[in-house]
């Protein structure tokens, strides 16, 4: 799942075509627009592996992997301060306008919900950690992991999506993560019944059903930064604000 | 106003917008309709011998508000401005058609006194020109010529309001009798403001008023078209974009002699619909 730099890196046509980022007459800006959508890019596969490895060190009551997941988030925080402050030169020196200040506008707000992501992914470590300690896999939590587990791969594949939707400026695909956002809500609201079960037959345990209740309130909330990011995608491309919006909404307003 | 044909509803050509070759300005996207227009053009086309340097363009100028006009040179947006007060008059070869009037009424009418147009429709250049004469005369000159007062003290009350106006008058207060030419530039462009201010006119027009100024100057004069929009309806023709987004309400794009898009300012310099316009706001070839 750690394949987006590559990946996107393959696939940067798509996103310098539909914005014609590199038809500025300054080439300077052209080179700087495309620099800060690198950084964009590896901030997101950056925080991808955050999330990845988090959740796995969850899953496989791997502490290490935990510990290397948290000491990692400061470079997800460093990322953010870097491309904040590269938003505000371009602002100030180039005063970008239409696309391009739509393009700076959704960075500035997308790397708030990169950053986010990176700091619920601490959250798995956190909780991995203190997992890894009892043996609630074992006795108690091995259904409520299974559920996690699920809906950790389907978080995972969406945030996936959603990166490569990016990098492309696919607004098809952003739609379509927008529209499938109930699915994330539903899941967890399960995996909470299942656990409020679990602690109830067995009250020891619910300290660790807890954490992974935490883990996959973690998950629950990713999503949404994904969905954001989507929103933002669609900003950016159709200059149209869809935050707040049903999908019915949006489609109507895209449609004029 | 019922004998006007107005333009079809905007549609952009979006087949080919990447190949900017290809694209043809068929209607005026956006909207360049006013609800409440103090100048109305329609159909408007403007030839300079056998070239023709303005394409049937049609648009309204929102009262008490300030619209600008922007595009790359040559694209024929000075020679639309200067169309709105006759300027385009004294060139011999330079022929209009089109209708065009002011709170609906034909200002290329026959019997209508071009003076008299230009005292309700003022204009401010580029390059601030004032009379080689007093500060007090510059401003007084327009007032007295029209007719407007022969009583000094009304006059003065006229020069002290006008140059009030263009936030001028503390700073020339004690020296009204000095030479208008020995001030700043964005002191003299100020003058030329209350100059055209002093005849009371309805409509501004300004072309390119502060591309002679460093930038203090430029503020104070964006300022002073922020507070006259209070009482006149600007449009202005200006090459900074920037500016353009800063004192504007409405905006209008012109390329090679046609009105591509309109729209509100909000709009234009936030997502514009026509990729030309795009282009030009943001520095992109084309």
């Amino acid at each position: 799942m750690t394949t987006t730099i590559t990946e996107s890196n393959e696939n940067t046509s798509g996103f310098t075509k539909n914005l014609n980022l590199d038809k500025h007459i300054s080439r300077r800006f052209n080179e700087e627009l495309e620099q800060l959508r690198t950084l964009v890019m590896k901030m997101g596969a950056l925080v991808e592996q955050q999330v990845n490895d988090g959740l796995s060190a969850v899953l496989n009551a791997d502490s290490k992997l935990a510990v290397k997941v948290i000491e990692r988030d400061h470079e997800v925080n460093t990322m953010e301060l870097e491309i904040d402050e590269y938003c505000t030169q371009v602002l100030a020196r180039r005063q970008p306008a239409a696309s391009d200040l739509r393009l700076i506008v959704s960075i500035l707000k997308s790397i708030t919900d990169l950053e986010r992501m990176g700091d619920e992914s601490v959250k798995f470590g956190r909780n991995a950690i203190k997992l890894a300690k009892g043996n609630f896999a074992e006795e108690e939590g091995s259904r409520p992991l299974v559920e996690l587990k699920h809906l950790g791969k389907h978080v995972s594949e969406t945030l996936n999506k959603a990166l490569r939707a990016y990098a492309e400026m696919d607004v098809e695909a952003a739609l379509d993560i927008i529209k499938n956002d109930n699915i994330v809500d539903e899941e967890f609201d399960n995996i909470s019944r299942l656990l409020v079960t679990k602690m109830m037959e067995n009250p020891r345990e619910i300290k660790n059903a807890l954490r992974v209740t935490w883990c996959a309130r973690a998950l629950e909330r990713i999503g949404d930064h994904t969905t954001n990011l989507c929103e933002y995608i669609v900003y950016l491309v159709e200059g149209k604000d869809v935050r707040h919006s049903t999908i019915e909404q949006i489609k109507a307003s895209m449609s004029n | 106003m019922n004998a006007i044909t107005l333009p079809k509803p905007a549609k952009v050509n979006e087949d080919n917008q990447n190949d900017l070759s290809q694209i043809e300005i068929t209607e005026t996207v956006g909207n360049i309709y006013a609800d409440d227009a103090k100048m109305s053009i329609r159909n408007a086309n403007i030839y300079y011998g056998e070239k023709q340097a303005i394409d049937n363009i049609s648009l309204d100028l929102a009262k008490n508000q300030v619209t600008a006009l922007i595009g790359p040179s040559g694209c024929g947006k000075s020679t639309f401005l200067r169309s709105l007060n006759r300027m385009n008059d004294t060139i011999d070869i330079c022929k209009i058609t089109g209708k065009f009037t002011l709170d609906n009424e034909d200002i290329y009418a026959k019997n209508l006194d071009p003076v008299l147009l230009r005292a309700r429709v003022g204009m401010v250049f580029q390059k601030p020109n004032p009379f080689p004469k007093s500060i007090y005369e510059n401003v007084a000159y327009g007032a007295r010529i029209h007719g407007l007062t022969n009583n000094k003290a009304e006059l003065d009350e006229i020069v002290e309001t006008s140059l009030q106006k263009a936030g001028l008058f503390n700073e020339v207060k004690d020296r009204l009798n000095d030479p208008g030419t020995g001030l700043s530039g964005g002191q003299q462009q100020r003058l030329c403001i209350a100059r055209t201010i002093a005849v009371s006119p309805e409509v501004i027009l300004m072309d390119e008023p502060a591309s002679a100024l460093d930038p203090i100057a430029t503020a104070i004069i964006e300022e002073l078209i922020d507070e006259l929009k209070e009482k006149y309806t600007i449009a202005i023709v200006t090459h900074s974009m920037q500016q353009a987004a800063r004192v504007s309400q409405f905006t209008a794009y012109f390329h090679m002699g046609k009105l591509v898009e309109m729209d509100k300012t909000e709009d234009i310099f936030t997502h514009p619909s026509h990729k030309l316009t795009e282009n030009y706001i943001t520095g992109r070839f084309g």
